[in-house]
Parts: C-alpha cells; sequence; structure tokens
C-alpha cells in the first residue's frame, strides 16, 4: 500500500438542452454563425433585463432528485464578478449562498467491481459564457482574440462533488456515472467533445490516515473521459513527488496539456479572486413548492442503477449485459422496446450488443438515430426462429436494414434471401457438389472427418448460403454415408 | 401661437378642435429651442426630422378623422439613459457617446403606441449620478428661472426642458431623487412611482433596486395622462409589479377633505432652508383649508437613510456598469496592450470621476472581508427605513415634505465636495430606499426661484398624490408661472 | 481609514487606472463617505432581515420558446472593432 493518499472532488459544468437561453429567447441551437443567436440580454446591451427560463429550473430540480439532493424552498440568483471579453455584462448571473439544491450523494462502481459512494455538495444553476478565439501574432501584427455570443446565457447545471474520490479511476468511474444519471434525465446530451459536459478537478495529496487535507491545485481543460484520468494519474505524482521532497505544493490552477501529458500552472491571473457576490437586484427569488418538487419526481425516468438491477433480476442477464445496455437512457428504452416486441430478452441483448452496436460505432449513429427501428429488430429474431432465414443470414440483412431503414421482410423479398428448406432442391445440389469433387468425397469416406465441412462450404455456396445450414450437413452426411 | 405654456390636455383639445395642428406645434417647439437652447442646454441629441415626421403622420389621421390616443401629438422629451432604437443614446457619458441602440425601451414603445412626437434626449449627470447635471461627460445644462444656477439632476436636462417650454412632457428617472430633485428645482411637477409601476427595461441601469422612471409635466392632468401611458406590467423586467391598472385620470378630483396627511419632523429640521420650510407649512395649511387632516409624524430612521442609500446605490451600480469595457458597444482606447489594459485604459478615460468614485465605492463595499460590514448592514437599515414609512401609513394617506433643502444652487458650489452634494438629495432618497411613489410639485418661490414640496404615498398610491397634487394646483397658482429666459421672443 | 495601497487593489478589481492625483483624493473622499456610513453601526441589526427587493414577487418566469435574434449588423454595429462577424479584441493572456 502507498504511503499517500489523494483527496480529489469534481466540479462539473453540465449544458442544459432548453429551446431558449436561460434569461432570454434567444436560441441555444450548437452551431450558428458567431454572433446570430444573439439579443440585447445575452449581449449585455445597455438597460437589458434577464427574465429566468421555467425550463431550467424544472431541468435543475431532475437533476438535483436524480443526484439524491434536497431541492430548496427558497433560493435566488447572485452576480459573480470577473472581467473577462467573453462575458458581456463582465458577471456572470450564479447562484452563490442558497442554490437550488444541496446534500446529495451518487453511487457508482469501479471496473474491479468495488461500489463507492460520493457526496454531492450542491447543484445550481447559472449562465454560460461566449467563446474567444486566439490569434497569435503574425510579423508587425500583434496577437489578438475574436468573441462570438452564441454561447453565452445558455443555461448551466454546476455539480460540485465532495471531496470524496480517492483516484484518477475513481474519478473517471464518477465522471461516467454521473453522465449517465444526468443523461437518463433527459435535460443534457452530456457530450465532452461538444462541451456540453466539462470538468475540473481539485486534487490533493495526504500521508495515508491523515486526516488533514492537503494543499489543493484546480486542473481544467479536461476536455474528455480519459484526460481526466491521465491528468489526476499525473498531478497525483507530482504531488506525491513534491511531497516526498519536503518541498511545498502551491495552491494554483493548472491547465492539462494533453499532447505533453502535463498539467502546467495556468498563467498567473492578476489578482487574487474576489467575486463580490451580491443577489441580483433584476431577479426576483425562487421558491419551490413541495407540489412542485412532487411532480418532477413522478416524472422522473427509471434511474440506471435501478434499472441494470432489474435487467439482471427480470431478465436474467449478466451484470455486465445489464451495464452496458442501461450505459445510456436510450440503449435501454430501446432494448426494452424490443423485449416488449420479442420476448426472449438474451436474444435481444446477444443483437444489439453485438450486431446493431457494430453497425452503430461503425457509422457513428446514435441509437435514438438508428433506421432499424425496435419492431424490425424483432421481426428480424422472429424470422430466424421460423426459419425463414439463417442466423447468417440474418446479419447480413441487418446490415442492408441499417443502411435502407427497410423492413426484413422487403429486404429478404428483393435480395431473394429466403432459405431454402426443400429438401429435394437441396438434395439436386449436393448431388452436382459430390459430383464435382471426387477428392474430398473420396477422402471423407477414408475417414477424413475434416472434408465434410468443406463440402457443406461449397454446397452453401451453390445457395450463396440460403439453404439451411442444418439440412445441409444432414443430408450430405446422409448422401456420403450411403456410398460407403 | 405661443404654444409654450400650455399642457398636453390642453394642446389636445386644440388639436381635435382643429384649431392647430401637430406639425405647428412641433415647429413651435423648435423655434423656441432655436431661441433659447443655447442659454439651457437641455438636450443632448435633438431630433427634428423625426419629430417633424411623426407629427405629420399625426396631423394625416386627424385628418382622416381616426381616433388618437390621448398624447398623440405632443412633445415629449426623453432622459438620455433611456435606450431608442436608431437614436444616439449616452447616458451622459463619454463611453457610450457612439452609442446606437437597436432597440427601444418599452416606456419608449409605449410613448410610441401614444403617437408623441419625441424632439431629443436630455442631459442628465453621467449614468444618472448626481444631482446637478454637472456631472454630465458633455456640458452642464442651466436652470431656466436663473442660468447661473444648476437645473437640479440628475434628470436636469428633462425638468429644465419643460419648464423652459422646449418639451410639454419628459421623462426622466429617479435613483435617489433624480426626477423630484429636479422637478423641484425647475418648478414643474415630476414624479416618481412606485418600484416596479413602470418597466426599467431599456433604462440603463445605475441602481438596480431603486431606479424608477417617471414623467415631468406642467400639472397633474398630463401627470395622470403619462402615468396612465408608461405604467404597467412588463414581461420583459422581472420586478415589474403584476397586475391590471385602473385609470389615473380617476384621480384628479378637487377634494382632499378627509384626507390625512403626515409631516414628518424630521424632514422640517436640520439642515433645511427657513424659507423652504415656510413653504412647506404653508401647503399645509393649504390641505387643511380644504378639509384635509394634516399631523406631524416621525420617521426615526430617517438620519441614516443617505449612509444606506450611499452603499446600495453604488454597490449596484460598481455591478451595473461593469459592463463598460469596450468590447461590444462604446468607446475602446487604442495602443493597449492586451485586454486588461484595454479594459482599464476604456473605463478610466471613459467614465468620469464622480462614477470613477461611486464604482470604487461599491467595488469596496463588496468586496471580501467588507460586504458584511458595509452592503449586508445597508440592507438591513433599509429594512428599518421601510419599517418607518409602513408605520407611518397606518396612521396617514400620504406625507408631506420638502424636496430639497434649499432652492437651486449656484453653478460650481458643490462640485468640490462629494458629501455636500449627497445632501441635496436628503429628503427624497428615503422613499427609493423603501420603493414608494413620491411627487414633487411647486410649492412657491423663493427669491424668484420655484421650490418644491414633496407629498409621499404608500405603495401603488399613485393615487392619493394625484388627487391631492390636483387639489393643490386647483387652489394655488405657482405652476402657472412660466421663466423668462434670454433670447426668448 | 483607507490606505493608499487598499484603493489601488479596488481600482484594480474594477478595472480602472488612476494617477497619483486621483490616488491621493479617493483615498481621501472614500475614507470619509466610509466612516460616515459607520454611522449605520450606531443601530442594532442583529434580528432585522435585509432588504434586497421592496416588491414581494417570486417567480417570475418566460417560457422556453426561441424569439427574433438581433440582425447580425445590429449584433455588432456598436463595436468598436470587428472582423468577420466577430467582436475583436486585443490579446487575452
Amino acid at each position: 500500500m502507498r504511503a499517500y493518499e489523494s483527496v480529489i472532488g469534481l466540479e462539473v459544468h453540465v449544458e442544459l438542452k432548453t429551446n431558449s437561453k436561460i434569461f432570454c429567447h434567444s436560441s441555444t441551437a450548437f452551431g450558428g454563425k458567431q454572433n446570430t443567436h444573439v439579443c440585447p440580454v445575452c449581449l449585455g446591451l445597455p438597460g437589458s433585463l434577464p427574465v429566468l427560463n421555467r425550463q431550467v429550473v424544472e431541468y435543475g430540480i431532475r437533476v438535483a432528485l436524480a443526484l439524491n439532493c434536497s431541492v430548496a424552498r427558497f433560493c435566488k440568483f447572485d452576480r459573480k464578478h470577473y472581467f473577462y471579453p467573453d462575458l458581456p455584462k463582465n458577471y456572470q448571473i450564479s447562484q452563490y449562498d442558497l442554490p437550488l439544491s444541496y446534500d446529495g450523494y451518487l453511487d457508482f462502481e469501479t471496473d474491479d467491481g468495488c461500489t463507492h459512494q460520493c457526496g454531492i455538495v450542491r447543484v445550481h444553476m447559472e449562465e454560460d459564457a461566449g467563446k474567444l478565439i486566439h490569434r497569435e501574432e503574425v510579423g508587425e501584427s500583434p496577437a489578438y482574440a475574436l468573441v462570438d455570443y452564441n454561447r453565452t446565457g445558455v443555461p448551466l447545471l454546476e455539480i460540485v462533488s465532495e471531496p470524496d474520490i480517492r483516484s484518477a479511476e475513481e474519478a473517471r468511474a464518477y465522471l461516467t456515472e454521473l453522465k449517465t444519471v444526468v443523461q437518463y434525465t433527459g435535460v443534457s446530451d452530456c457530450k465532452m467533445e461538444e462541451g456540453s459536459l466539462r470538468c475540473d478537478a481539485n486534487v490533493s495529496v495526504r500521508p495515508r490516515g491523515s486526516k488533514e487535507l492537503g494543499v489543493k491545485t484546480e486542473i481544467k481543460n479536461l476536455n474528455s473521459f480519459r484526460a481526466v484520468h491521465r491528468a489526476l494519474d499525473y498531478e497525483i505524482e507530482r504531488q506525491i513527488a513534491l511531497c516526498k521532497e519536503g518541498r511545498r505544493i502551491v495552491q494554483e490552477t493548472r491547465s492539462w496539456d494533453e499532447a505533453k501529458g502535463v498539467t502546467a500552472p495556468m498563467r498567473g491571473k492578476e489578482e487574487a479572486h474576489d467575486y463580490r457576490y451580491f443577489p441580483d437586484p433584476d431577479l426576483v427569488p425562487l421558491v419551490i413548492s413541495p407540489s412542485w418538487i412532487e411532480s418532477v419526481r413522478r416524472d422522473l425516468p427509471e434511474p440506471p442503477d435501478a434499472r441494470r438491477r432489474r435487467y439482471q433480476e427480470q431478465y436474467g442477464l449478466s451484470v455486465y449485459n445489464a451495464r452496458v445496455l442501461t450505459g445510456s437512457r436510450e440503449t435501454a428504452e430501446y432494448f426494452e422496446e424490443c423485449v416488449r416486441l420479442y420476448s426472449r430478452p438474451k436474444t435481444v441483448a446477444n443483437w444489439v450488443m453485438g450486431d446493431l452496436t457494430r453497425l452503430l460505432n461503425a457509422e457513428q449513429v446514435e441509437i435514438q438515430d438508428c433506421r432499424v427501428r425496435p419492431a424490425q429488430l424483432a421481426a428480424l429474431m422472429r424470422l430466424i426462429d421460423d426459419g425463414t432465414i439463417s442466423g447468417k443470414i440474418a446479419k447480413v440483412i441487418l446490415e442492408e436494414m441499417f443502411a435502407s431503414g427497410k423492413d426484413p421482410e422487403t429486404v429478404i423479398r428483393e435480395k431473394d434471401l429466403v432459405q431454402i428448406t426443400d429438401a429435394g432442391a437441396i438434395s439436386g445440389l449436393i448431388e452436382e457438389v459430390l459430383a464435382g469433387h471426387p477428392g474430398p468425397v473420396a477422402d471423407y469416406r477414408q475417414g477424413k472427418g475434416k472434408a465434410l465441412g468443406f463440402l457443406v462450404g461449397q454446397v452453401m455456396k451453390a445457395t450463396k448460403g440460403k439453404a439451411n445450414p442444418a439440412m445441409v450437413n444432414d443430408l450430405l452426411k446422409q448422401k456420403l454415408d450411403e456410398g460407403k | 401661437m405661443r404654444f409654450n405654456d400650455l399642457t398636453a390636455h390642453e394642446l389636445r383639445g386644440l388639436l381635435l378642435r382643429r384649431e392647430t395642428s401637430a406639425v405647428e406645434i412641433c415647429r413651435s417647439v423648435f423655434d423656441l429651442l432655436a431661441a433659447v437652447e443655447g442659454e439651457i442646454q437641455a438636450y443632448i441629441t435633438l431630433d427634428r426630422a423625426g419629430a417633424l415626421a411623426k407629427a405629420e403622420t399625426v396631423d394625416r389621421d386627424l385628418r382622416d378623422g381616426r381616433e388618437l390616443p390621448p398624447l398623440a401629438g405632443i412633445p415629449f422629451a426623453i432622459k438620455d439613459n433611456m435606450c431608442t432604437k436608431g437614436v444616439l443614446t449616452t447616458c451622459g457619458s463619454r463611453i457610450l457617446r457612439n452609442f446606437v441602440p437597436p432597440y427601444n425601451a418599452t416606456v419608449v414603445e409605449r410613448l410610441n403606441a401614444q403617437r408623441v412626437v419625441m424632439i431629443g434626449k436630455t442631459n442628465l449627470d453621467e449614468f444618472a449620478m448626481g444631482s446637478s447635471t454637472e456631472h454630465s461627460s458633455f456640458f452642464t445644462t442651466r436652470n431656466p428661472w436663473d442660468t447661473a444656477r444648476v437645473p437640479g439632476g440628475s434628470s436636469g436636462g428633462s425638468a429644465a426642458a419643460v419648464a423652459a417650454g422646449s418639451a410639454v412632457c419628459a421623462l426622466g428617472s429617479d435613483t435617489g431623487g433624480s426626477i423630484r430633485q429636479p422637478a423641484a428645482l425647475c418648478g414643474v411637477v415630476g414624479m416618481k412611482p412606485t418600484y416596479g409601476l413602470v418597466s426599467r427595461y431599456g433604462l440603463v441601469a445605475f441602481a438596480s433596486s431603486l431606479d424608477q422612471i417617471g414623467p415631468f409635466t406642467r400639472d397633474f392632468t398630463d401627470c395622470a395622462l403619462v402615468l396612465n401611458a408608461i405604467c404597467g406590467h412588463d414581461e420583459r423586467d422581472s420586478t415589474s409589479a403584476p397586475g391590471e391598472l385602473g385609470d389615473f385620470t380617476d384621480f384628479l378630483v378637487d377634494d382632499v377633505r378627509g384626507m390625512r396627511i403626515g409631516m414628518p419632523q424630521e424632514y422640517l429640521s436640520g439642515g433645511l432652508d427657513e424659507g423652504v420650510r415656510r413653504i412647506v407649512l404653508e401647503a399645509a395649511s393649504v390641505f387643511e383649508q380644504r378639509g384635509a387632516y394634516v399631523e406631524e409624524t416621525s420617521l426615526p430612521h430617517t438620519d441614516y437613510a443617505l449612509p444606506t442609500y450611499y452603499l446600495i446605490a453604488p454597490a449596484e451600480a460598481s455591478s451595473n456598469l461593469a459592463r463598460y469595457d469596450g468590447v461590444r458597444y462604446g468607446c475602446r482606447l487604442e495602443n493597449s496592450t492586451d485586454v486588461i489594459d484595454m479594459f482599464r485604459l476604456s473605463r478610466s478615460r471613459g467614465f468620469g470621476a464622480e462614477v470613477k468614485r461611486r464604482i470604487m465605492l461599491g467595488t469596496y463595499a463588496l468586496s471580501a472581508g467588507y460586504y458584511d460590514a458595509y452592503y449586508l448592514k445597508a440592507l438591513k437599515v433599509r429594512t428599518l427605513i421601510r419599517r418607518d414609512f409602513e408605520e407611518a401609513f397606518e396612521k396617514f394617506d400620504l406625507l408631506l415634505a420638502p424636496t430639497t433643502p434649499e432652492p437651486a444652487f449656484p453653478i460650481g458650489d458643490k462640485t468640490e465636495d462629494p458629501i455636500k452634494m449627497y445632501l441635496s438629495d436628503i429628503y427624497t432618497l428615503a422613499v427609493n430606499l423603501a420603493g414608494l411613489p413620491g411627487v414633487s410639485l411647486p410649492g412657491g418661490f423663493l427669491n424668484r426661484l420655484p421650490i418644491g414640496i414633496q407629498l409621499i404615498g404608500k405603495p401603488f398610491g399613485e393615487g392619493a398624490l394625484l388627487r391631492a397634487g390636483y387639489t393643490f394646483q386647483q387652489s394655488t397658482g405657482h405652476h402657472l408661472k412660466r421663466p423668462r429666459i434670454r433670447g426668448e421672443a | 481609514m483607507l490606505t493608499k495601497s487598499q484603493v489601488e487593489h479596488v481600482a484594480l478589481l474594477a478595472r480602472l487606472y488612476l494617477d497619483d492625483e486621483e490616488k491621493e483624493r479617493y483615498t481621501t473622499q472614500l475614507t470619509k463617505i466610509l466612516e460616515y456610513a459607520r454611522n449605520l453601526d450606531e443601530l442594532n441589526t442583529s434580528d432585522v432581515p435585509p432588504t434586497a427587493h421592496v416588491l414581494p414577487l417570486q417567480n417570475v418566469f418566460r417560457q422556453d420558446v426561441v424569439g427574433p435574434h438581433l440582425p447580425a449588423e445590429e449584433a455588432i454595429g456598436n463595436s468598436p472593432e470587428q472582423e468577420d462577424g466577430f467582436f475583436k479584441v486585443p490579446r487575452v493572456l
């Protein structure tokens, strides 16, 4: 066991997928031309005023409940001041001393199968900032930056964990479970690569057994799950090395450099932070009634951990399969819809996790956008059961369904893929194959069992794979044995 | 024809009887402006072409026999801290000297719906911070009654325009007295409505929890008409009061019998000019003669209003003014080494001394370690000040007080000592802290300078103010006197 | 009593530059105003709730509907410097 342990807390920002921004009617749509999704309010024009989007509160309560938080009866918005060109008012509307919710927890499992629980300090609402594009110095013309305010005012939830996380692996597992839980509530895409899920980490180390916290650093610029894992591993080792050398750890903000694989101090801020929070006088307090909370709770979908347990108990799935199939709400819902239409869950699980996932990954398609709908996949599985097609042909058909969105029956008809189960027809083909391959036939009859496989293959080839493989096998054996 | 002494409701009579036209009224205002504006300097921006075009459409509809809203064709001035789409809106500040808003303030839209004729945008102390217009980045407006004296502020341009006749009605904003104090010093009616009655959307914020827009008029009938036009819920302002409003002209009743009027003793002592005090007492006896019941009362925390105000207002202002950084609008100073340098250069050169003083004060009051001692403490004392008024209004329908401690003071008299300047608002700022309606009306004259008296009402008690003010003006003639301005025909 | 270095720190927080004369003046004036503000300490407010809003309003919402955006030329029309529809600023450290 190592002499030092690390103490990690994560601050996660999740972008909410409302139609309009948190305090104005501008669109939240991703990818518009620069500065076209803006209005006087989100541009911070003189005289403009914020009005709260009710859906943001609704979404916030959903996430708070999914993370087992207490929802505040009374909360308010505060202004957090710092000057930065991507912040149009030079303050961010956020929540300070009376956040939307507090005191929650999240259970998660690491890859070694151990379960952990991490406390959630708070979940609060705030507005996003805009985007800066930095341009380097070129010859005589100095460096400059360009600002796009389309993202300004997009609603965010900030989810702050307790410092309950003890390793980079735990941090990755916590974040994975958090993403799944939030996605299940349907309020965010949680795509790290698009910035709709962002993570900053606070990390310190201390001698194992010590109750005191060490000096912490804050790590920013963590743009993927892998980055979170690698950056924390690096930073923990760096801090432990400093401790061992008896050197001081400086409290600072450090940035993860993905290419170099190191964290480095961010260029020094000009002054210590003094955000000068005070209640935003342009907004009025928010009072959340128990009945509002209950109505949100009623509409919450079954959470992923409950669903995982149910898949194991009700469908008899393995822990692994249950975990994969509940990995996203969309996958779970797809799976359950298939099971509703086709009552052998394990078969469904194999198809969804196997061939379908392979196709989705290859084409980079989300399951909710998949052209093969659950009813079509169920139909395909029934066609195997009733002998219309073989399992092998079914894989070919699924590929065609995936590409075209056609029903399996249509694909079978169009491609003439109905299984050949006519014994007479198969026998005729067998005769031809035996006549054309005297060598293997002789081998088989001399006891070389392997030759049978070759001959079955030849028959299947002659039928373009459509012959019922079991029948081919039986009939071929019969014929060969007759001639012994 | 000379229109400059007439009120909006009188001009409407002339328009409906076809004795004049909106264009004729508009021209006469610009003729007067040509004569007196050099002396008074009420306006930062004039919009002659826009005004005449608007007046022509009113005349066309009059000729066609169309029904027109009550303020159609009336020349209006708008304080230059309210956004007017396509028309320069400077806030009296260098930092916004080239700002042309792409949108209209809600009050501007509501006046447009009334078909008023906007003459121009009036001068103010920079970002409405001041009591004299001497803190305007551009020039000082002169008091039409004595051009060596200030018109008051911050809405000094609007008050002077209505007093001089270069607008019939005007809008101002009042954060600590910025409508009532200049109304008093210029001899016109100026009302600050209850916080939340008029939308703040498009009013460039100074101190958001105190700011309120209100009218300058010559009499109470016009005051009620403008309130009808601009009041009412606005979904773009979260602090806008909900609910339907009645017709404010219903309160124009020449009768105060049975009305209970309190006179806070704290407002009649201390630094109050003896002549002003006498005028307030005379007003009290006018109300008594008309059948009101007048009695002294007490607002025990009055002395704390000024320090409370000078913590809350600068704190909010330091936050509201953070957005002026030279990125999205306004002026930027070139040759900066980086963006922080650009921010600091632009703000240092763009803001005037008073604005910087308040930004510094407010930033300090909100900063780590001082928040509880200053800002939070002030919010608590604000509660005590509110409670004083609540208790007084258990016994009284309205309160009578002076508006200012003295008449208009000479230009330059108080610019060196900020606290001396802040004391000009000593009788008005508690009303903002409590969110109450208050109105200043001409109560008499001292050495040919107008003196204002102030009526303070319960929340949403504008009706009582209109009734008392209307009755007072039916009983006295102070509001009918007009200044003589050099250059005027 | 405010010190000159406090005034300098506040000026940095507020993103202002002050020349020596201004530093002197603001140190004196702010000290005077803040001393005046300490008059409030005469009042015991331990049981008094703060007034952040004078109106007893709560739960003011708008519906989640997309409204009109500013035309691009109006959105950036007031900016001192622009490039290709972006607001342009000096380098950000």
